[in-house]
């Protein structure tokens, strides 16, 4: 019996678990050189890019710094007003969303699926396809760039929340549920304190990637600095193109500054 | 001195009871703040009533418009499809390439700092700008097409998966690794047999979450004319085409769905 053991071979994965890995390595390797092969692209294109960038950071130097405080300071404060109210929005609508895609709160698989389904979508479309729409609907301007990032937003934080919802400890619920509490004091006093910290730092983490995102709708009219990027671009001021890409890095490194702090005071 | 465990409220350091759920001052002062700003913006940014309710006017219109999708030009649509998946395989396949030897280099239980700094440095620099930027800057030095929006989207991947990555290297077991140094192998064998085994199942999350991402941004990115779907997309709206333009995007929540589906598979198969 010892040398039995003493003579098997040990494997860490089965037979059919090292296929189906092969096969997907094989699966990848295919999809990576069926894609090079076909993409539509000029190859030369990309020795020439080198020379081009160096050409465009030439543009680029000196700062035009007056066109900050002419143009760049009003459409930075528009772009903060529209991920802010954006996010506002979209933690209205969310709420009322995740307590219906969650099935331990809502027991009822049609009701999730719907709930399930409008989150997908609203996903899928960016927020800069959700801008083309609204910009269609409102036309110009930061109403529609508020309305596409609160769009979009919907979908990130009710799928995150209405997990974190999903995995709140059973306990505390029965115990509600045994004193008798009603459907709206388990959420209130059972879901909501457990979930708590979750939803801040989602409603954070989302505030943070909309301040990004709303930096650029204004390229297809949604108002903010994209508006002002866009038109410099059209009229080749890489000058005035560096000072807004510049105003765009300073926004992210302050939300990143902004983002650590509170987290560390709210949760 | 006597009754504890008899206690039911909760006692406070000066003796009076704590009532339960009691919403705090500084909560409630907070909220109003919130409130106060929402409306001062709402202002800014001159929101009317009866410009929204116009707005939604407008709306029931374009959707009017919109129904039903128009599948007529399939081909085209199919061509702008594979565009994006291929912009979307590429990008992931160099991106996770290139930010695997970033992420170890800025783990900083592995590296000195001298090293660490340079590759956090890089990563942040990718994650800075939002993709279309990134495309932007590159249609101007490669042209507009495919190849643009498969390099804006590697730098976008080397900043997600690079800094998730990073840090989850950083969050290893370093015994581990003292064992595989231990037997006095090389700096390249602990990585293989020290580090990747512990980080692996979390690098195929990282991956096809990528891959996902990278599908729905390449129909972005193609919006400022760096290939893909996207770029059929805004012709569609500029032709006010809505019908074509529903089409379209049913098709690409469709494949983000497929692709979710496929992920999970993936996962389930390097889980083990």
């Amino acid at each position: 019996m010892g040398s039995a053991v003493a003579g098997r071979i040990w494997q860490r994965h089965t037979l059919r678990q090292k296929l189906s890995r092969m096969s997907l390595w094989l699966v990848i390797g295919i999809a990576v050189l069926l894609s090079l092969n076909s993409i539509n692209v000029i190859w030369e294109f990309l020795l020439d890019a080198p020379e081009q960038m160096l050409d465009m950071g030439r543009r680029m130097w000196p700062l035009d710094w007056p066109y900050y405080p002419r143009t760049v300071h009003a459409a930075l404060m528009e772009t903060f007003h529209i991920a802010t109210l954006g996010t506002l929005f979209s933690m209205i609508f969310a709420l009322p969303l995740s307590i219906l895609a969650a099935h331990n709160i809502t027991p009822h698989k049609g009701l999730n699926l719907v709930a399930k389904t409008l989150l997908v979508a609203s996903r899928s479309v960016n927020s800069l396809v959700w801008a083309l729409l609204f910009v269609a609907v409102f036309g110009p301007g930061p109403l529609a760039g508020t309305v596409a990032i609160a769009c979009r937003s919907v979908g990130f934080v009710g799928k995150l929340l209405g997990e974190a919802l999903e995995e709140v400890q059973r306990g505390p619920i029965e115990a509600l549920k045994a004193a008798g509490a009603t459907q709206t004091s388990q959420i209130l006093y059972g879901y909501w304190p457990s979930v708590k910290p979750a939803f801040w730092s989602i409603m954070l983490l989302r505030w943070d990637i909309n301040v990004r995102e709303s930096s650029v709708l204004g390229l297809v009219g949604a108002g903010g600095l994209g508006m002002a990027m866009n038109s410099a671009i059209d009229l080749f001021q890489w000058d005035r193109v560096s000072v807004i890409l510049l105003t765009i890095f300073g926004v992210v490194v302050l939300g990143e500054i902004v983002i650590t702090f509170f987290r560390r005071k709210l949760i | 001195m006597s009754g504890q465990g008899m206690q039911h409220t909760l006692p406070s350091p000066a003796g009076a009871p704590v009532q339960a759920f009691r919403a705090s001052w500084g909560a409630r002062l907070l909220a109003l703040l919130v409130l106060i700003y929402a409306l001062y913006a709402l202002g800014q940014l001159d929101f009317s009533q009866e410009r929204f309710i116009r707005g939604l006017d407008n709306g029931a219109r374009f959707l009017g418009r919109m129904f039903p999708p128009n599948y007529r030009n399939w081909a085209q649509l199919l061509t702008g499809l594979v565009e994006s998946m291929q912009i979307a395989v590429l990008a992931t396949f160099f991106g996770v390439l290139v930010s695997l030897p970033i992420a170890v280099l800025g783990a900083r239980n592995l590296m000195p700092s001298w090293a660490t700094w340079p590759a956090r440095f890089v990563v942040t620099l990718c994650r800075a700008f939002n993709p279309v930027i990134v495309a932007i800057l590159f249609i101007k030095a490669v042209g507009f097409g495919a190849l643009a929006g498969v390099l804006a989207l590697v730098v976008a991947s080397v900043g997600f998966v690079g800094k998730l990555f990073m840090e989850a290297i950083e969050e290893i077991s370093m015994k581990q690794i003292e064992a595989v140094r231990a037997t006095g192998a090389p700096f390249l064998s602990v990585v293989t047999y020290g580090v990747l085994p512990q980080v692996m199942a979390r690098l195929v999350g990282f991956c096809t979450y990528q891959l996902d991402a990278n599908l729905r941004n390449s129909t972005m990115v193609g919006i400022v004319g760096a290939g893909g779907i996207g770029g059929t997309l805004f012709a569609a709206f500029q032709r006010f085409e809505y019908d074509f333009v529903l089409a379209i995007l049913l098709t690409i929540i469709a494949v983000v769905l497929l692709g979710e589906l496929a992920a999970n598979y993936v996962k389930r198969i390097f889980s083990v």
